[in-house]
């Protein structure tokens, strides 16, 4: 008899925490949809060379502004239709991912790096070192971003590595916020004491101890960082002094289809669109990781 | 109380001050101030001679310290464009912006506050749902997109409003709107999650026991504690709006400093892009300045920490 009770016992199946992380992670309905139109504008950048009907920088003035599929007079070879120069939008739109793509990574590893570093020594040491980090991200949220990044970018030259620079060096701040307070609950527990104890570097502690268990919110912050660039990129290029014609990136077409966008207004609401759904998916996947890794129930 | 406003007073002059230097330098160093002012034709010796003749020769600290100097009085030199003085210029462009700015916020209040109380007060049915959506549209939708996409509805097909200028209060309406709704995610989330925190509190438990009626507990008790955290994010927006607001003037035409500093970027006018860089800074100083004194002021658990 007691031994049958020992034995249900152990067949009870304890699901191990990658198993729960996979299950909730299935089950978070934003997450999944996130992530799918995400991985499809990844595949879009990727396979640009392949998939693009035309080559995106082929003008030809015979075929200018015909329309896209849905409407009376598009055709298939120009599924998006083309811009007032005669270029194919849908090679314009997946090549312009690239863009978008590369500039929101890039952007957010600089910035996170930055951030994250400033924050962790801030939140870890406290003291002076915290008043001074402090300090920088109040300095740093005080300067307006869209007009310094814009008024930098415009006296070096609108290239993708300025862009890049000037984004990832201006969006650390929240990084830096998250990081610093996440740190500092991490400061005082247990198995941060013991390491100290133990004797084990600073360097150490932070990377192998508080590192690992502020990732949640890292995560979060870095999609947030992640779309906050590419908005920007967009809104610059919108401006025209972003990423430089010719070029495609999206706020850039956005930009040359706003002239036509009284009698061809799907030349804005393209880009737009897809631009839209691509911030759109990233948030969803942020708020998804924030719930997927909120302790029990409190998601 | 008054020990509580002299740190911050302290905190906020030297934030100005660090900001004013750290703007003065970037805009400084990302270009050569002289060759844009002599233009693209210029030989070197007139270039030299604009160097010297602007100050541009001395040492760049000097030339910080004499432009601050300046600024805090007020004086932001000539601009090389309109050929006036550059505190003229803006004084005449501010109102319009601060009216914006005041709008988009009110629109942003009106529309973000309600939705995110009535999401608390009914989690998870509809209504919530609906607030969620219009915040997460709200995030990723670009402020220039939405402003297009309001102009060739209301403006081309409707013909409802006027699509650029600000000479009536209509054509402020659908920048507003435009400025407005990105502000609005924040707003409403906070309001959400500082009501069900405040409505899950023991003394509405309290306040329904003792038989007060719903909206003098929703508003009076609720709302009023909720709200703190909401006054300080509003400031914040505030003062992020009249960065922003120089994407949505450039699209409706709007002549105000975002408008201004859009054009002086483009015409490479330094004085004029310093000058508005530092007061939008300045201006989300003080602003941040206020709203924690108020904050302090309604919830004294702050004075001390």
């Amino acid at each position: 008899m007691a031994e049958q009770v020992v034995g249900d016992i152990q067949e009870v199946d304890f699901p191990s925490p990658g198993q729960i992380l996979r299950r909730r992670t299935l089950a978070h309905k934003g997450f999944m949809i996130g992530a799918i139109v995400l991985l499809m504008i990844i595949a879009m950048a990727l396979l640009a060379p392949v998939l693009s009907p035309h080559d995106p920088y082929h003008q030809d003035l015979a075929k200018r502004m015909i329309s896209p599929i849905w409407q009376k007079d598009g055709t298939w070879e120009y599924p998006l239709g083309t811009d007032n120069l005669g270029r194919d939008y849908l090679s314009r739109l997946m090549y312009g991912a690239r863009i978008s793509l590369l500039i929101g990574v890039s952007a957010m590893v600089i910035s996170g790096l930055i951030g994250t570093f400033l924050g962790v020594i801030a939140g870890y040491f406290g003291g002076r070192v915290d008043m001074i980090v402090s300090f920088m991200i109040t300095t740093r949220i005080s300067m307006p971003v869209v007009l310094v990044a814009l008024a930098v970018v415009a006296l070096i030259g609108g290239s993708l590595n300025v862009i890049i620079w000037v984004l990832g060096l201006l969006i650390w701040d929240r990084f830096a916020v998250v990081t610093r307070s996440s740190t500092q609950q991490m400061r005082s527990i247990d198995y941060v004491s013991a390491a100290k104890a133990i004797g084990c570097s600073t360097t150490w502690i932070l990377l192998t101890e508080v590192l690992p268990n502020i990732l949640n919110n890292l995560i979060v912050v870095a999609t947030l960082e992640f779309a906050h660039a590419i908005l920007l990129e967009a809104a610059l290029s919108f401006l025209g002094m972003g990423v430089q014609p010719p070029l495609p990136s999206w706020g850039l077409m956005i930009s040359e289809g706003k002239e036509f966008m009284l009698f061809s207004p799907w030349m804005i609401a393209i880009p737009g669109f897809v631009l839209s759904m691509l911030v759109l998916s990233v948030n969803l996947m942020g708020d998804g990781v924030r719930d997927i890794t909120a302790p029990e129930g409190r998601s | 109380m008054f020990h509580y406003t002299l740190k911050r007073l302290l905190l906020a002059i030297l934030v100005a001050i660090t900001v004013s230097f750290v703007t003065f330098m970037l805009l400084r160093l990302s270009g050569d101030p002289a060759m844009a002012l002599a233009g693209e034709n210029a030989s070197p010796a007139e270039i030299q001679f604009i160097r010297v003749q602007y100050g541009l020769d001395r040492p760049i600290i000097i030339q910080y310290a004499d432009w601050a100097w300046r600024a805090l009085g007020g004086d932001f030199g000539q601009s090389p464009y309109f050929n006036q003085p550059v505190k003229k210029i803006i004084r005449g462009r501010l109102g319009i912006t601060m009216t914006l700015g005041g709008c988009a916020l009110a629109f942003a209040i009106c529309l973000a506050v309600p939705m995110g109380m009535l999401a608390a007060i009914r989690p998870n049915t509809w209504i919530d749902r609906v607030a969620l959506t219009i915040s997460v549209i709200g995030q990723a939708m670009p402020s220039f997109f939405f402003g297009l996409i309001l102009i060739i509805f209301f403006g081309v097909m409707l013909r409802w409003l006027p699509i650029s200028g600000s000479s009536t209060w209509r054509h402020f309406i659908m920048p507003s709107i435009a400025l407005g709704y990105y502000a609005t995610p924040a707003i409403m989330r906070l309001t959400r999650s500082g009501m069900l925190e405040v409505l899950a509190s023991d003394y509405i438990r309290t306040a329904r026991a003792k038989g007060l009626r719903a909206g003098s507990i929703l508003f009076k008790h609720a709302l009023r504690n909720a709200i703190i955290p909401v006054v300080s994010l509003l400031a914040v927006q505030f003062g992020f709006m009249l960065g922003g607001s120089l994407v949505i003037e450039t699209i409706f035409a709007i002549n105000g400093v975002g408008f201004l500093g859009y054009e002086s970027i483009a015409r490479a006018d330094l004085p004029m892009v310093q000058a508005i860089v530092l007061l939008v800074s300045m201006f989300y100083v003080v602003l941040t300045f206020f709203s924690d004194l108020l904050n302090a002021f309604l919830d004294p658990r702050i004075r001390v920490a």
